[in-house]
């Protein structure tokens, strides 16, 4: 039972950076900004949010640090592709690769150091309730903000004016912009909210996860966000579904892999992958509703003319 | 109407100017528009007619010259701007969100934060009150382009402006569509509203218009009342010369002629959730004749075309026959090496490549039917060859540029639709299949074109024409047919067509049938 337990613990542990990283490229790409630099922010709110952590002794200090850095981060692409309009993917690559290369260099001291770690939520009396104590009401914070952050997202695109209006600027930003709205300013919000998010999501993996700073520790989590989002077709619930299901596998294929199971173990390793990939494909079948999702501005500069 | 000139001005313009780079778009355009009215502004593409509409919305920032509203001045920085100031605008290029449903769009302009739901009740009523009946709920992606206009018409109307600005708006509608827009027009005019109407169709003009602003390369070369003038001297107001007529010389013997495009049982299945099927097409298209495809622009012409140019293969070879042999099965350049030429709907990425220069789009589009011309031996392309043949049809068609060899680019619309078209018709073809041939071509220009398909039809090739135009189709084709929702009709020998049956066809009515009501309770 224990056991049972600890193994959907560490999914939840496991899926949380990606689906809050995912969360905020899915708005990013909905305004129709195409941001590759997702692994990038992510990296720098790790080591971001375990700097700041180290130093100060708090790991929410840290975990607030690591949001505004990320946010911070993606303002560097904002800029770029928004006032000065470069083109979007040549733009977040090269956010990725600053990003590895920053944090590498700013975190040298940092290795080997201890971390702080956000502890777990603990309700006397109520956590401690077997099975459902632990899972519901005895998880790490970042987990609650990735599971509100998701329906509140949900809520704002599908359910507001405001939403409506961003998914209307990734639809077409010309027809946007001849309506007066303001195009560039959601498109930097968007931007924005995104690399806060990333930064999150990184913060939890050097503040919750692997309470330590170690090089490249995002290991192509950012990437997996994106892919997440895309195969998703750009829905919120997929997404965490899609989070979740790669999640369960890859700690599935970690246990397998302990037991010794007969198996090529690099076979295992892509096996997160190709679960992944497969199960969002068949859901995402009907063709009409994907095409009604996807941002059909996607990754094109505006320009307005004035 | 002569009382208009009496009344109130609503707007005023004065010596609005807007420069780009070295064009002037604008030249110091002075309009009035007065309360109650219908105003016309008449040019010729390229005359800065959008220019101008673009400064009066807040879409684009004048360099010069003043704009009064009521009497006071004031700036207009954005359509935010102009709205607040009670300016609506239904746009020529649709300015709606494909992926998202009507009230949702009409909810999106919007801006006193009401609940959608109760948008759509509200666009429900007004449209049925208009007569422009609306389901709100439908995605505008699945929407005919005349439905599509209301919505824009409707979201217009439902910010109450005191000024619209329609631009374009009929080209886009079948004959009876324009007359219900002229009836709401009316009525708006009536309750006192000033709507500022741009078109380059003389008798729309004519006919509701009370007074005219005609602009000529960025200048107003005159105001008139249409209603006193004729459609050819409101044209030669516009071009600034006479326009040459089309002569079409009537076609002779050509029951027996040799069938050289034949469409036979031609279906194809959406590509896109958006796109329209065809179902089972027969056309056959004979030595000396010119056959137009008249109908309401995404009825399938633009999934036609594909199909039989060869950008999409079909799966029954016999489906298109070109000069008696299957044809479904080959390439573009297959097709062409049967004595086929194809000039696509769009000039700039689909007729030629924006960034080389005419020689060379002339070289990719005919380096396999003139291999022997153009291409030497070891594949070495014969530059100077290709170069005068480029030369050749600049002249034949009177292509004006500014380059002996510019980028396609560099061309205005006009120019570069002559060379497109020139660029098949050198090589003599045997069939001809042209969609939109003189979309956005000045008056000049498209005369000249017209003429010169007619031309080569009457020298023996087949020829057919897919128009949104259908002034142009009446003038071109010694029989039309009509598509809608993916069908074709059997085309109506010209003698017999008139723009009642055509448009009741474009409608969606069956031939003989009675009138069709495009309104649903």
């Amino acid at each position: 039972m224990d056991i049972t337990v600890n193994i959907l613990l560490t999914i939840a542990t496991a899926a949380t950076p990606l689906l809050i990283a995912a969360i905020g490229e899915l708005v990013v790409e909905r305004s129709g900004v195409l941001n590759l630099g997702v692994e990038g922010m992510m990296i720098v709110g790790a080591v971001g949010g375990f700097g700041a952590g180290y130093l100060t002794g708090s790991p929410w200090i840290g975990l607030l640090a690591a949001i505004i850095v990320g946010a911070l981060f993606s303002l560097l692409f904002a800029v770029m592709t928004l006032s000065l309009a470069t083109n979007q993917v040549a733009t977040g690559l090269s956010l990725t690769l600053l990003g590895l290369g920053l944090s590498g260099m700013i975190g040298t001291s940092f290795v080997g150091q201890p971390g702080v770690r956000l502890p777990n939520l603990d309700i006397p009396g109520i956590s401690s309730i077997p099975v459902v104590g632990k899972l519901v009401f005895g998880q790490d914070p970042v987990f609650y903000i990735s599971i509100a952050l998701t329906a509140a997202v949900m809520w704002f695109l599908f359910k507001t004016r405001t939403g409506l209006t961003l998914r209307s600027i990734g639809d077409s930003h010309t027809s946007a912009h001849a309506l007066g709205i303001k195009v560039i300013r959601y498109r930097y919000l968007a931007v924005i909210f995104g690399g806060a998010c990333a930064g999150l999501a990184g913060g939890h993996l050097s503040l919750v996860y692997t309470p330590q700073w170690v090089e490249n520790m995002s290991a192509g989590r950012g990437w997996i966000a994106l892919a997440l989002v895309v195969f998703a077709s750009w829905r919120p619930w997929r997404v965490l579904a899609g989070a979740y299901i790669f999640g369960a596998v890859w700690i599935g294929q970690l246990h397998a892999q302990a037991f010794g199971i007969p198996v090529p173990s690099q076979f295992l390793s892509s096996l997160p992958y190709l679960a992944t990939v497969v199960v969002l494909v068949l859901i995402s079948r009907n063709k009409r509703l994907t095409m009604m999702n996807t941002p059909a501005s996607l990754g094109q500069p505006f320009v307005p003319d004035r | 109407m002569s009382a208009n000139h009496d009344r109130a001005n609503l707007l005023e313009v004065r010596g609005l100017t807007k420069i780009f780079g070295t064009l002037t778009a604008c030249d110091h355009i002075d309009l009035n528009i007065a309360k109650g009215e219908i105003h016309a502004l008449l040019g010729e593409n390229g005359a800065g007619k959008s220019t101008l509409v673009k400064m009066l919305f807040g879409s684009l920032e004048p360099n010069s010259g003043e704009i009064f509203w009521d009497g006071k001045p004031v700036k207009i920085t954005s359509p935010g701007a102009a709205k607040k100031l009670g300016i609506g605008m239904v746009f020529q290029h649709f300015s709606l969100f494909e992926a998202l449903t009507a009230a949702e769009n009409i909810a999106l302009s919007l801006n006193d934060g009401s609940p959608i739901s109760s948008i759509a009740a509200k666009a429900r009523a007004l449209s049925y009150s208009y007569g422009l009946p609306l389901d709100p709920d439908s995605l505008v992606g699945d929407l005919s382009v005349g439905e599509r206009q209301r919505i824009e018409i409707i979201r217009c109307l439902l910010q109450t402006p005191q000024l619209i600005i329609l631009d374009e708006p009929t080209s886009v509608l079948t004959p009876q569509e324009a007359d219900k827009l002229f009836e709401t027009l009316e009525r708006l005019r009536a309750e006192g509203k000033s709507i500022l109407y741009i078109s380059h169709r003389l008798e729309e003009v004519k006919r509701i218009c009370d007074r005219a602003t005609v602009l000529r390369h960025g200048k107003v070369v005159g105001h008139c009342n249409p209603r006193q003038e004729t459609a050819a001297s409101l044209a030669r107001m516009m071009v600034g010369s006479e326009v040459k007529a089309v002569v079409r010389a009537p076609a002779e013997g050509i029951e027996t002629a040799p069938a050289l495009l034949e469409i036979r049982s031609l279906s194809r299945k959406p590509a896109t959730p958006f796109a329209i099927p065809l179902k089972n097409i027969n056309l056959t298209v004979r030595a000396g004749e010119v056959i137009g495809i008249a109908g309401v622009a995404g009825n399938g012409q633009g999934e036609f075309f594909e199909s039989v140019s060869g950008e999409v293969l079909q799966q029954d070879t016999g489906s298109v026959r070109i000069r008696g042999k299957d044809a479904g099965g080959l390439s573009i350049t297959g097709r062409r090496l049967m004595g086929a030429a194809f000039v696509p709907e769009e000039r700039l990425g689909h007729g030629a490549a924006p960034r080389m220069k005419l020689s060379e789009n002339l070289l990719l589009s005919r380096h396999a039917t003139d291999g022997k011309s153009f291409v030497g031996s070891g594949g070495m392309v014969k530059n100077s060859a290709v170069y005068s043949a480029a030369q050749r049809i600049i002249t034949a068609m009177d292509v004006r540029k500014s380059a002996p060899d510019p980028e396609a680019a560099a061309l205005s619309g006009g120019n570069l639709q002559k060379f497109i078209v020139g660029r098949e018709l050198d090589r003599k073809p045997s069939v001809m299949i042209v969609n939109q041939p003189t979309w956005g071509v000045d008056a000049g220009a498209a005369a000249h074109i017209r003429q010169a398909l007619i031309e080569l039809a009457r020298s023996g090739s087949a020829v057919l024409v897919i128009s949104q135009d259908l002034d142009e189709l009446f003038e071109l084709s010694d029989a039309i047919a009509v598509m809608h929702n993916g069908e074709l009709s059997t085309p109506l020998p010209i003698a017999e067509a008139t723009f009642e049956r055509i448009g009741l066809l474009m409608g969606g009515a069956e031939p003989g049938h009675a009138e069709h009501r495009m309104e649903v309770a």
